[in-house]
């Protein structure tokens, strides 16, 4: 794991809604080629916070700081894959048109033909592993190919960081796994930092550097073992939590549960705790 | 060869003033609608487009009564259309579709009274029949300047913002993330639209034009899989569509002396025959495409 200088610096931001808080205080910092995830449940505020450092949302208070881009052009210095976008099968754009309009799609007129830019595309559609479909319209591809194109998109530019939501949520667990090993080697190959929202951390175990995980409006940020224990945890949420190691897994419960009432987080129910 | 080509092309098609006026005006419509349709399409906004079609002929429809060009009622009335549309809040495709209809409604109503004043005050009898459905063949030679410069704005339009058209094609946020400023650019590209839209129900009328603008643009993507390839697609199937519509409705007059049939029924009529065989080629060529393996592994 290379650390660079810092990619992100997000300091005490706070956010607000339509007149809802949706989170307090939040801070953490990201150094290029750390690989962090962002995690926490439904609602908890993982795709306001990621908007919010893209610029789409208006913090009430705190600061955002990026990293510039080194030798690109233009504005924001992130390359982003939104949570799952319907792509038309009728789009006439093939993989790797949609890969070069992540180089230059806020440019006017028309592209003129460009041997460099081939080139870059190329060798980003074979960082990604897209070169065999590189040349299918982006519609006919499966999910886990379209994700590969779309992170092609946001990487092409060489940008310090790569926002990432919910990436893995309608993927199944070997194309999940095959992103998340993507990311890892991108992570230190282009050396970008990748911030990446999950609801469950189980596939990202053993990929990344950091956590910052949210709940009840508040965020704890660091390494994966000293945010995910039962005390860090109980604190963030405001009551008692219990975190559990199951066969190379994490659960994290309300602690005092009853049998009815188990209330496991993340609430997907493949990682719901055994029973016997 | 010779016999065939009179066959073809009857008498005097080609030194035939209305003709050549239908040619010139038509071929414009074809071209601007057929790069402005393919956009319409993947910007999901096929029924916006219609909508200012229909809106636009409250505006071709006053036209008579103001002594205007048709052509500057059709633009006017599409451009203020789009205005409308594009300031009203719309943040889903629900609430968008509503107010679509909404506009499309009031601005039907506008033609209702308009053509009434038409045909009783102005004894302008035709007037419906050239407004709803076009009447390609009296169509003025003097407009065919006016019509260029509109084709030649509209394409130029979306020549500039094609990328970012594109991009936003993909998604609205990755555009915003490059910096592309959307609004600006959905403002081109409606203006564009506004333009596109009123060429062709000059030509082909105000309720057909959608055939002209939707049409050859969808049969394009069922085949294109580039959007340099279906851009050039699409204008080639309208001006087929078009100019194969103007020569069988000339040709129409031998078949039915005395009375030619209108060239927007023809050019409609080759629009839907050119859509469907595009889809069978278009399925054919996917069950071809599966037969690839779709999955690929990686470390």
């Amino acid at each position: 794991m290379t650390i660079g200088p810092e990619a992100l610096v997000i300091d005490h931001l706070s956010v607000r809604l339509a007149g809802r808080m949706i989170f307090e205080d939040v801070g953490f910092t990201l150094a290029r080629g750390e690989f962090c995830g962002l995690i926490g449940a439904n609602g908890s505020g993982k795709t306001t916070l990621l908007r919010t450092i893209l610029g789409f949302t208006t913090p009430v208070s705190g600061e955002i700081r990026m990293g510039s881009v080194g030798a690109g052009r233009g504005p924001a210095p992130v390359g982003y894959v939104p949570q799952k976008i319907l792509l038309d099968p009728q789009l006439p754009l093939r993989a790797r048109d949609v890969v070069v309009l992540g180089l230059d799609g806020r440019r006017l007129g028309l592209p003129l033909p460009s041997k460099a830019r081939e080139a870059r595309v190329d060798e980003m559609l074979g960082a990604v592993g897209a070169s065999d479909f590189a040349d299918r319209r982006i519609g006919d591809l499966s999910g886990g190919q379209q994700q590969r194109i779309l992170v092609a998109h946001a990487l092409v530019r060489r940008p310090p960081l790569l926002l990432l939501d919910e990436p893995l949520a309608n993927l199944d667990v070997r194309s999940a796994a095959e992103i998340v090993a993507l990311l890892r080697r991108l992570c230190d190959s282009y050396h970008v930092a990748v911030l990446l929202s999950a609801h469950d951390m189980n596939p990202l175990l053993s990929s990344m550097d950091r956590i910052v995980y949210l709940a009840n409006g508040h965020a704890a940020a660091g390494k994966t073992d000293e945010v995910v224990r039962t005390e860090v945890l109980s604190r963030l949420y405001g009551h008692p939590i219990e975190v559990v190691h199951i066969r190379g897994r994490v659960l994290v419960m309300a602690a005092e549960a009853a049998d009815e009432t188990v209330s496991v987080i993340p609430a997907d129910p493949a990682h719901a705790a055994p029973t016997s | 060869m010779h016999f065939w080509l009179t066959m073809m092309f009857a008498p005097g098609f080609f030194t035939n003033e209305p003709v050549m006026t239908a040619i010139v005006v038509g071929g414009g419509a074809a071209v601007v609608s057929g790069v402005v349709g393919v956009f319409t399409i993947i910007r999901g906004q096929s029924f916006a487009g219609h909508a200012l079609a229909d809106v636009s002929s409250a505006g071709g429809s006053a036209s008579f009564l103001l002594g205007v060009s048709p052509l500057l009622g059709f633009m006017g009335m599409a451009i203020i259309a789009a205005a409308v549309m594009g300031f009203a809040d719309m943040r889903d495709a629900r609430e968008r579709d509503l107010v679509t209809g909404i506009v499309l409604g009031a601005g039907l109503g506008l033609t209702a009274l308009f053509l009434y004043f038409d045909i009783n005050s102005m004894s302008t009898s035709g007037a419906a029949i050239t407004v709803m459905f076009g009447s390609m063949f009296s169509i003025p030679a003097a407009i065919i300047p006016l019509t260029l410069l509109v084709a030649v704005g509209a394409t130029a339009a979306i020549v500039v913002a094609y990328r970012p058209l594109l991009v936003g094609s993909l998604s609205a946020e990755l555009a915003e993330v490059q910096g592309v400023h959307s609004r600006v650019i959905g403002l081109a590209y409606v203006l564009a639209l506004s333009l596109a839209v009123a060429l062709s129900a000059m030509t082909i009328g105000a309720i057909l034009s959608t055939a002209l603008l939707i049409g050859p643009a969808a049969a394009a993507l069922r085949l294109a899989n580039r959007p340099g390839s279906a851009v050039i697609l699409s204008i080639a199937l309208g001006l087929a569509a078009t100019w194969g519509g103007i020569l069988l409705a000339y040709d129409s007059f031998y078949w039915t002396p005395g009375h030619g049939w209108p060239v927007s029924f023809f050019i409609v009529t080759l629009v839907l025959l050119f859509y469907v065989a595009a889809t069978l080629v278009a399925h054919r060529g996917l069950g071809r495409a599966r037969v690839h393996p779709a999955e690929v592994r990686s470390s």
